[in-house]
């Protein structure tokens, strides 16, 4: 018997799939009938095939629990807008306030940044971005392309694992990163660049105070930042890019990072 | 976005069964389907228009799988209290069918973690070669060769008396 093709081994499993044409499955079959011992492991294989799909048929079959009712996903991730909004409102009042009370806010934040908080944490990333985010010639130790180096480098001097956000639905991309030093400690530095070449770093570090702190806005200059801890690891996000476009890229970082941290 | 429901909606028992099948932990599994809703929710737009919407949702479910496989490799092994089936604990008499339901699923899960996304994608959610390759992010000649090792492999498990899980004791029976 000769065939239009000879029978290869996914011919094989493509008739096990039910995957083949009608003239293909039958040739197969031809050559099945005339091979008993190919023709027994193929029957292995299909009786297989079908014991998973039985034994996994029932979870499918299952009602979908809330948490994954499509409804209420895209209910929930409408709801961080909505906030935001009284976030802007308390800004305003802020300002308002800003005349009388801005000294001692300062103070506040001074004092914070001595003892290792967030605030601390934002500033540390503003003046890291001060050095390296102009810098053109050496922006990263390393690349990229060494980003798994660079995780386990990070990870073995600040204690805990650091994943790299995905940052290019914003229309950043990953350049690579560094160890640093803080007055607080090693902290791992990550750098991203837009099609512009305009850049911003996320820093990370252990946090020995405010160790689960919401996110909070800050600017240095020029450089905006929003910083926040969870678990007792503290990121800030900083860039010179508006602190409008930074926050939805902060907060993409932080949902990011929630997963693995 | 009317549309955006309709699309992933009816892919949603197709993602916990093969993150079930495919982690073995029910609430971890259900949790990973909630990720990749989520981003899917969020990343509409993003996606390829010619794309087709259940080869992208698979596609972010077995990265986020793979992912939380690696980092619960890393914690240690753990298994859920709730998933050790009676086949975990009790090794079923030769005379029982090797067959059992929870024991073929139990097999797969002792297969390769690379081998196994093959074979339940092909296998069990009848997602094509070409569709496998696209979600794995391997060549279609992989998938192929993973399958083939997949199938001949899950044999040798069954074969060895649907006791896939045996050899290796469980201490976590606590309550």
């Amino acid at each position: 018997m000769t065939f239009s093709q000879p029978i290869t081994e996914d011919d094989l499993h493509g008739f096990v799939d039910h995957l083949l044409d009608t003239a293909r499955r039958s040739e197969v079959q031809i050559y099945l009938n005339a091979h008993p011992e190919i023709a027994a492991r193929i029957a292995a294989f299909g009786r297989q095939r079908e014991a998973v799909r039985t034994a996994a048929a029932p979870i499918a079959d299952e009602p979908i629990p809330p948490q994954l009712n499509l409804r209420h996903v895209m209910e929930a991730r409408r709801r961080p807008r909505a906030w935001s909004w009284r976030a802007i409102a308390a800004s305003v009042l802020l300002l308002v306030v800003g005349g009388a009370g801005g000294w001692s806010l300062r103070d506040m934040a001074i004092e914070h940044s001595e003892t290792g908080g967030v605030a601390a944490l934002a500033q540390e990333a503003a003046y890291t971005f001060d050095v390296y985010g102009v810098d053109r010639s050496h922006p990263v130790e390393f690349g990229a392309k060494d980003k798994a180096q660079l995780i386990n480098w990070i990870a073995s001097r600040i204690g805990r694992t650091v994943s790299v956000p995905d940052l290019t639905a914003s229309g950043y991309a990953f350049m690579g990163g560094r160890l640093v030093a803080t007055p607080h400690g090693a902290a791992g530095l990550l750098m991203y660049s837009n099609a512009l070449g305009q850049r911003l770093a996320m820093l990370v570090r252990p946090m020995a105070i405010d160790k689960d702190t919401r996110m909070s806005e800050h600017s240095y200059g020029d450089i905006h930042g929003f910083a926040w801890a969870s678990k007792g690891t503290g990121i800030s996000v900083v860039g010179p890019a508006s602190a409008d476009l930074l926050h939805p890229i902060a907060d993409e970082v932080r949902r990011q990072e929630g997963e693995t941290i | 976005m009317a549309d955006m429901a309709q699309l992933i909606e009816p892919v949603i028992p197709s993602l916990r069964r093969y993150a079930r099948t495919f982690v073995r932990d029910a609430g971890a599994a259900d949790d990973l389907v909630q990720d990749t809703l989520e981003r899917a929710v969020s990343r509409w737009h993003q996606r390829r228009s010619d794309g087709d919407t259940r080869t992208w949702l698979f596609t972010i479910l077995h990265n986020l799988a793979v992912n939380h496989l690696r980092r619960a490799a890393r914690r240690g092994r753990e298994l859920p209290l709730d998933d050790a089936g009676e086949s975990d604990v009790a090794v079923p008499s030769a005379q029982e069918d090797a067959l059992r339901y929870d024991d073929i699923l139990a097999a797969v899960g002792q297969l390769p973690e690379d081998q196994r996304g093959v074979l339940l994608l092909v296998s069990l959610e009848d997602v094509s070669y070409a569709d496998a390759a696209r979600i794995l992010d391997i060549p279609i000649g992989t998938v192929m060769s993973r399958l083939a090792r997949a199938r001949a492999r899950l044999l040798k498990l069954v074969e060895e008396h649907g006791k896939p899980v045996s050899d290796r004791p469980y201490l976590r029976r606590v309550q």
